[in-house]
């Protein structure tokens, strides 16, 4: 992102002040991206520490079922993917453009946490809990975690779709678009560690 | 019928002790003597509009100060009742049982609810007008974080009268805070009031990075950053990095106890010893993000008063950003007798002793700053002098902690109570109380009273010694923290006996304080100047109190302590800078928000405290829909016209 411009931000009055106002919020949404991340580091520190103390009950290898996981990731890396045409489009200026693929995403993203509900459900009906073991407390919580993420990101791009319409493309539309769509990309980067740290390596 | 509820009242309520049931009294008299007072006076609306609803940091800030000397009062009243119950030996005064939660209640007051709350409250109210800015980056975020740290301490401070106290020590070591440990509501109500404003202060710290590295006025280079303002991000830097590890480790003990997952426990697996680590991951940082922005302080409060530039700028930042960073490698010196192995503690002791060096370097530059200067004592200066030697002793002790085998002797005894008191007192809260001296006139535009602001500084100074010396000999003779009675056999009589005598001496330091704000209230010595200490960066170029923009035209700076070089320069018979021409000014609008969806999040925590979902989903849902209704609000802003900033500044005495 550009942040080239630093001492005009100075006075946020006066004559260009809503776009500093904008640019302002994107570095600070930067930041908290960095803290997110730290929150989902602890988490996997966590789970890495746990992940064999199964305490009698089963390990990774007998409850994974790769073939969904597999699924799940394609559907959410391409929710990625149409993320990135939306903001393409609303840089286009076509605003119809900009709502079809923000809702083909949010579609994909419901996808993938029905997936999700589905084999959580799966597990606790086999009577694998998080209170089972340590193994399986670590992770519900941080496929859990993730999935609360991916969930309020998809209310949230609903509240932006709703505000598109009534508003437009604006400055300040524009950059809860841009916010919303890195918001995503975080998501599915951490989704990529969870399927290599938590299932690729679990069925390994 | 009957029964069922005075047996539900008898569980809900704290009862069988005489302490509480006053206190009980206390509090419902002190509520309805304010619900009196504001009705009496008609001043709800004004409460509402002026207050909880606003966005203006110095407001926060005051609002900040307020809530954390109040906080101040209470972990300073169960200090004393701890230091009564050590006054004699086999006192009957607080049960073992009590003392384990009066303890941990002053411990969590103290740094979460008293120092926290303290700095952002100067944060807030000095770095906008240090940055020559309108206020911070996110002025709404601002307003939730304060709130968030208010609910979020009224939740922990309603548990000493509903439920019960925690009580397994500040940072709630399991198995001893696991449900088997602690089967009461005593330490859910640490998790989420710690959790409550924990996400307070995180947001603090991603709002204050971003106002410093974005809203500097023009020409306001990374060299001439007051240096208070650079104390502050070191301190938000690590703020940003720990406390998301709070938030989980607070989650996670939150889990095993209301899930009754296994993260902790001892059995499922569980590993208590990563909750150790976690929360010290956190918890030491959290020592340098409470310290940092005093040492910045006490470099301000040190080249004021000596009229003169601070010595080492330069590594004075240098070193408040390497302990920033070198913080994190030092965690596991909490615990170098819990069997990490003679490697791990190696690195450990000498990761500790490393940060001892950028320390050392801080306090020769604030000597050689008051080397040669034109130094005058006021309350701001003495407060700052009296640390050094304070710190220089607590450093030097915590050193001696710092060596892992020699801490095996020193572990949990009063050694280690005595050295983190020092730095804590003598760091923190003088530092602290340096800061509210110094920008009081800039707060409230008149100063506080000096003779007996001097009273209450030599008498806090007394009694810490007093109370705290005599500790680091009983620690060294084996006595061991939390613990509520010692026998007459011990022979340590008469040292605790002292030591409490020098603990009520700060307490009444504390009342000198009080009469002392009192007493300036009334007979206050207007501060017309805005420059009441003839000191050196910007906030002291504007009027006092600072009108609600702050700045009517944005400054633009040329050099380090730029307030100070533009008065040499009109003494010298220059010409002060030409100002820009006035320009309506963009404000943020106040928001009922940040309030409402405080109070959603106390109802969510006290909902999950007694496991009553019925409370906590409507909580919840009042989080989400005050969210939904910020995000949908497009009218947040409005301009000052140009004729208002003349008007106001013309009652402050200036022409624009
Ligand atoms: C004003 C005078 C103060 C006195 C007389 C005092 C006294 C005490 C006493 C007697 C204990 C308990 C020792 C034990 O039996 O375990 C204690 C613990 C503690 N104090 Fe203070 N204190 C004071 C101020 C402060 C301040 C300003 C802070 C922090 C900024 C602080 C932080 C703590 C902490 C973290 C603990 C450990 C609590 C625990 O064991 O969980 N205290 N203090
Ligand atoms: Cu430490």
């Amino acid at each position: 992102m550009a942040h080239a411009h630093n001492h005009t931000f100075a006075h946020e009055g006066g004559h260009d002040g809503h776009h500093d106002l904008e640019e302002l919020r994107k570095f600070g949404f930067w930041i908290f991206l960095i803290t997110d991340c730290i929150l989902f580091a602890t988490l996997f520190a966590t789970y890495l520490v746990l992940h064999e103390s199964t305490a009698g009950g089963p390990d990774a290898k007998e409850i994974f079922e790769m073939p969904g996981v597999i699924v799940e990731t394609f559907i959410l890396l391409t929710s990625s993917f149409t993320s990135g045409l939306a903001v393409l489009a609303m840089n286009a200026g076509s605003r119809n453009g900009l709502l079809g693929w923000l809702v083909v995403t949010i579609l994909l993203g419901a996808a993938f946490i029905g997936m999700e509900v589905t084999e959580f459900a799966k597990l606790i009906h086999e009577g694998h809990t998080i209170q089972t073991s340590a193994f399986l407390s670590g992770f519900f919580t941080l496929v859990g975690t993730h999935g609360l993420h991916v969930s309020l990101g998809i209310c949230w791009i609903t509240a932006i779709i709703i505000q598109l319409t009534r508003h437009g493309i604006t400055p300040v539309t524009r950059r809860k678009v841009h916010i919303t769509s890195l918001y995503w990309h975080f998501l599915d980067a951490v989704w990529i560690f969870v399927f290599t740290f938590v299932y690729l390596m679990g069925v390994m | 019928m009957i029964d069922q509820l005075t047996d539900f009242v008898s569980w809900f309520f704290v009862t069988g002790d005489p302490l509480i049931y006053g206190a009980d009294v206390a509090i419902a008299l002190t509520m309805a003597a304010i619900v009196f007072v504001l009705t009496y006076f008609r001043k709800w609306g004004w409460l509402w509009r002026e207050w909880l609803t606003t966005v203006d940091h110095k407001r926060v800030g005051i609002m900040y100060i307020i809530a954390a000397l109040l906080m101040l009062f209470r972990g300073g009243v169960d200090a004393l009742m701890m230091r009564t119950q050590l006054a004699f030996p086999d006192m009957k005064f607080l049960s073992p049982e009590h003392y384990n939660e009066v303890f941990t209640t002053h411990g969590v007051i103290m740094i979460l609810f008293m120092a926290m709350p303290l700095m952002f409250g100067l944060f807030n109210i000095a770095v906008p007008l240090q940055l020559g800015a309108r206020d911070v980056a996110f002025p709404f975020l601002n307003s939730l974080s304060f709130w968030l740290f208010f609910f979020g301490a009224m939740l922990f401070n309603t548990s000493f009268v509903i439920g019960g106290s925690a009580n397994a020590g500040w940072l709630s070591y399991p198995p001893l805070s696991e449900l088997t440990g602690s089967p009461g509501v005593g330490e859910d109500f640490y998790i989420w009031g710690v959790q409550i404003s924990g996400i307070g202060s995180l947001m603090t710290g991603i709002n204050f990075i971003v106002t410093i590295v974005k809203m500097r006025a023009p020409g306001m280079t990374w060299s001439r950053v007051p240096i208070f303002t650079w104390s502050v991000l070191s301190s938000c830097i690590a703020i940003i990095v720990a406390f998301p590890v709070l938030t989980v480790t607070l989650a996670l003990l939150f889990l095993d106890r209301f899930l009754g997952a296994h993260f902790f426990t001892m059995d499922g697996g569980g590993n208590a010893m990563m909750y150790v680590n976690l929360i010290w991951m956190w918890g030491h940082p959290e020592v340098y993000i409470v310290v940092l922005p005093a040492f910045g302080i006490f470099s301000e409060v040190v080249a004021a008063f000596s009229r003169k530039r601070l010595f080492g700028y330069g590594s004075m930042v240098f070193a408040m950003m390497s302990i920033s960073l070198m913080a994190y490698f030092t965690w596991l010196h909490h615990f170098f007798t819990m069997g990490s192995g003679a490697n791990v503690n190696l690195f450990f002791a000498i990761s500790t002793m490393i940060i001892a060096i950028p320390t050392g370097v801080k306090i020769f530059n604030w000597l050689f700053t008051m080397f040669r200067g034109r130094i005058s004592f006021k309350t701001p200066m003495l407060w700052t002098i009296a640390f050094i030697p304070c710190f220089v002793v607590g450093g030097m002790t915590g050193v001696m902690l710092s060596v892992a085998p020699a801490d095996f002797q020193f572990h949990n005894s009063y050694f280690l109570i005595a050295h983190f008191h020092q730095v804590l007192i003598g760091g923190v809260a003088f530092g602290y109380f340096a800061g509210l001296y110094y920008w009081w006139p800039k707060m409230f535009g008149f100063k506080l009273n000096e003779t007996i602001g001097k009273w209450a500084f030599w008498i806090w100074n007394i009694g810490f010694y007093v109370c705290f010396m005599p500790q680091y000999i009983v620690g060294l003779d084996g006595m061991t923290r939390r613990i509520n009675s010692y026998g007459w056999d011990t022979g340590w009589w008469a040292l605790n006996f002292t030591s409490t005598i020098g603990g009520f001496l700060m307490g009444i330091g504390f009342l000198f304080q009080v009469w002392q704000i009192a007493h300036s209230i009334k007979f206050m010595e207007k501060d017309t100047t805005g420059d009441p200490w003839g000191a050196r960066t910007l906030e002291w170029s504007i009027p006092s109190p600072a009108p609600l923009y702050n700045f009517a035209t944005t400054p633009l700076v040329t050099d380090r302590d730029d307030w100070w070089e533009e008065k040499e320069r009109i003494a010298a018979g220059k010409m002060p800078k030409a100002k820009p021409e006035l320009e309506p000014i963009h404000m943020p609008k106040n928001s009922p928000i940040p309030f409402i969806q405080s109070v959603c999040w106390f109802t969510v925590g006290f909902g999950l405290v007694f496991h009553w979902l019925w409370m906590a989903i409507p909580g919840f849902i009042g989080i989400a829909l005050t969210m939904l209704a910020h995000s949908f609000n497009y009218d947040t802003d409005y301009y000052i016209p140009v004729d208002e900033i003349k008007r106001t500044e013309a009652r402050a005495g200036r022409v624009v």
